[in-house]
């Protein structure tokens, strides 16, 4: 880990340790924010201002950003339109494909697939929210800490991450959700949360790691400030535009877990969630009786939902990474 | 090299205990009663036969004895290999059954996996810095792997399996072929190992396809790419080197992605009723068969632990710096 203990004059040339190489996160997940404290460490007179000026010209960050809105108005506005409560109650004909009525047809109990739809696209970004949400803290805390404090902290800490990091979240998700008898989506989200925080808590660490020997820091640190200030006022905000990325890889993530846990059958006990459709259609042989328009609405909104947030990660990367702009 | 890899069987020491240890918690101390749901769901009329299935599964937990001695006893049958007797499937050990799911789970996993890894590095290897390529195989890339397993399960058992009708819906092996070690049953088998297997490939394909390029574009970007090319380099030369450091990242990737990879196969095999772990699973979960579940559990776990291993021992043959003790690889 290179810590350079000047920042350099443009962003360009600040000391870059990018996350990809000495960091196995970028491969975690698809698309890791490549070179964070780089960017941020060094910005312009008026950062928010040269962001916004390449945010709105990147053609990623703009499709990715309004696939993502328009879906969450779907799942926000959807459900209010529909005047009938219960995505789950059995109104019209059985089986029947899409037509005027019913936009997405209907299942082999006569459930409004559309209805579902929107009701689970709701359901799928508040797993998203929460359990990203949660990760993202409990990874802040711990890379911070670990980064910054070093030593025995850092040892102690580091081990943890790796223990957490090696046992399968899924499998451990399997046994917990098991085990209760009512589930909620608001629960599921918390414990996605527990178990998916590894990755990013290292890829802190590191970021912390070659920031915390900066002459900002230790200002700081003369001028009295306690850890967790110098944290969340020198060392946090130098890396804001990863934490947000990585904010965003969590949210994705979280999505995929809790679908495949609703498909194993073990998503919320009650209403309904992208996942927990395909679950049913598997369930009730929407695939051996062709009823293709059970199963692909909710794939592909997850699809959906997951792509554009990878890809709206990608623009953003460049918005806030100059070395990625002209490519 | 020797404290690169102490350190590591610390970490996987570590992590076992902390995974059996997880593993008898839950039973005991979530809220709920796994033994008043188990009674309930076997719906027993009389409270003299209700109260007896109560007591059997007390002692089959051993619910009656203090904690710190549940804990012992938990650990001196599971090293026995003593996983419990499983309910589903009355009264064949839980080992038992695992072990027979087990080779079709693996022979589904490890071609998968080792396949996509290699097929995805080479093109998006290949895909980097050339604008074409890089055009369709980015956007292909980041819609495979956005999409969840099961669905892309789903999608092709419908075109390829139900539509166009080449290849079996569901099944390990045609129900009328006994498994033996024929050519008739290896036929069939593989003929039903297709799709599953091609699920699982392409989700996974997109996910190191990207990483490979991104990886690759930032090795050309860096100083030595930069100096062989000014000192006349060929191309090609180049991105041999730049492809050598970036297939590092890859590999401790690998070891990552495995509880990702491990999920993926599950679903996949419940899409297709593949006679694998996930197809357990999925029967433990419908049949309240807690035993099965958590055998399955440490299964995994002990599985990935080993996969683990084998990606640290290929890290310190491909990465000479490992060897030498410079650099602890990472962590």
């Amino acid at each position: 880990m290179s810590t350079r203990p000047e920042p350099a004059p443009e962003p360009a040339a600040a000391p870059s340790t990018p996350a990809a190489p000495s960091e196995p996160a970028a491969s975690s997940a698809p698309a890791a924010p490549s070179t964070p404290a780089a960017s941020s460490a060094a910005p312009a007179a008026k950062p928010g201002g040269e962001w916004l000026h390449y945010a709105v010209r990147n053609p990623k960050l703009l499709i990715g950003s309004f696939l993502v809105v328009v879906l969450l108005a779907i799942g926000l506005i959807g459900p209010v339109l529909l005047d009938n409560g219960n995505p789950n109650e059995y109104v019209g004909p059985q089986a029947a494909p899409p037509d005027g009525t019913y936009w997405m047809g209907t299942t082999t109990f006569g459930q409004d697939v559309y209805a579902q739809f929107v009701h689970g696209l709701r359901a799928t970004f508040l797993v998203g929210v929460v359990g990203g949400a949660i990760a993202a803290v409990i990874a802040m805390l711990v890379g911070f800490l670990a980064g910054y404090r070093g030593g025995l902290v850092d040892e102690v800490l580091t081990m943890l991450t790796n223990v957490v990091l090696v046992i399968p979240a899924l499998a451990v998700l399997l046994i917990i959700n098991a085990y209760m008898g009512v589930r909620s989506v608001a629960v599921q989200g918390l414990f996605i949360g527990l178990t998916s925080w590894p990755w990013a808590a290292r890829a802190i660490r590191a970021q912390t790691f070659s920031l915390r020997t900066r002459e900002f820091v230790d200002l700081a640190r003369l001028s009295g400030s306690g850890t967790w200030r110098i944290v969340f006022r020198e060392i946090a905000p130098n890396m804001s535009s990863y934490l947000f990325m990585m904010f965003i890889l969590l949210f994705g993530g979280a999505i995929l877990i809790a679908s495949s846990l609703d498909f194993i059958g073990l998503g919320p006990t009650e209403g309904v969630s992208l996942g927990l459709m395909l679950q049913s259609a598997q369930q009730w042989s929407a695939l051996q009786l062709g009823m293709w328009w059970w199963f692909i609405p909710p794939g592909a909104g997850i699809t959906a939902i997951v792509g554009a947030l990878y890809v709206a990660n990608v623009g953003l990367d460049e918005v806030f990474n100059p070395k990625l702009r002209e490519s | 090299m020797r404290r690169y890899f102490a350190r590591k069987l610390l970490v996987y020491a570590l992590t076992f205990v902390v995974a059996v240890t997880v593993n008898w918690m839950i039973p005991r101390f979530m809220p709920g009663d796994p033994v008043a749901a188990m009674v309930a769901r076997a719906r027993v009329s009389q409270p003299e036969a209700a109260e007896a299935m109560r007591t059997y599964y007390n002692n089959l937990f051993g619910f009656d004895e203090p904690l710190w001695q549940q804990y012992l006893h938990f650990w001196g049958a599971l090293l026995q290999g003593d996983f419990g007797i499983s309910i589903w499937v009355f009264p064949t050990p839980v080992g038992d059954v695992l072990l027979d799911a087990l080779p079709y789970t693996l022979g589904l996993m490890i071609p998968s996996v080792l396949l996509s890894w290699f097929v995805g590095n080479w093109i998006g290897a290949l895909s980097a810095r050339r604008k074409v390529l890089d055009n369709t195989v980015l956007p292909v890339g980041y819609v495979l792997t956005a999409m969840p397993y099961m669905w892309i399960a789903v999608i092709l058992a419908w075109a390829l399996g139900g539509q166009a009708g080449w290849f079996p819906l569901s099944g390990g092996y045609s129900l009328d072929i006994q498994p033996g070690w024929n050519t008739a049953f290896a036929l069939d088998a593989l003929h039903h190992w297709v799709l599953p297997f091609l699920s699982l490939f392409l989700v996974a394909l997109g996910g190191w396809a990207i990483g490979m390029r991104n990886m690759i574009i930032y090795e050309l970007e860096s100083d030595y790419s930069s100096y062989l090319s000014a000192l006349g380099a060929p191309q090609r030369l180049i991105r041999r080197y730049a492809f050598r450091n970036a297939v590092l990242p890859q590999v401790t990737g690998l070891a990552l992605q495995l509880g990702v990879l491990v999920a993926g196969a599950l679903v996949t095999e419940i899409v297709f009723a593949y006679p694998g772990l996930g197809s357990l699973i999925l029967a433990s979960i419908q049949n309240q068969d807690f035993f099965l579940l958590q055998g399955a559990f440490l299964f995994i776990v002990i599985g990935v632990l080993i996969a683990n291993f084998l990606i640290d021992v290929v890290y310190v043959v491909v990465d000479p710096r490992t060897r030498t003790g410079m650099a602890g690889g990472t962590s």
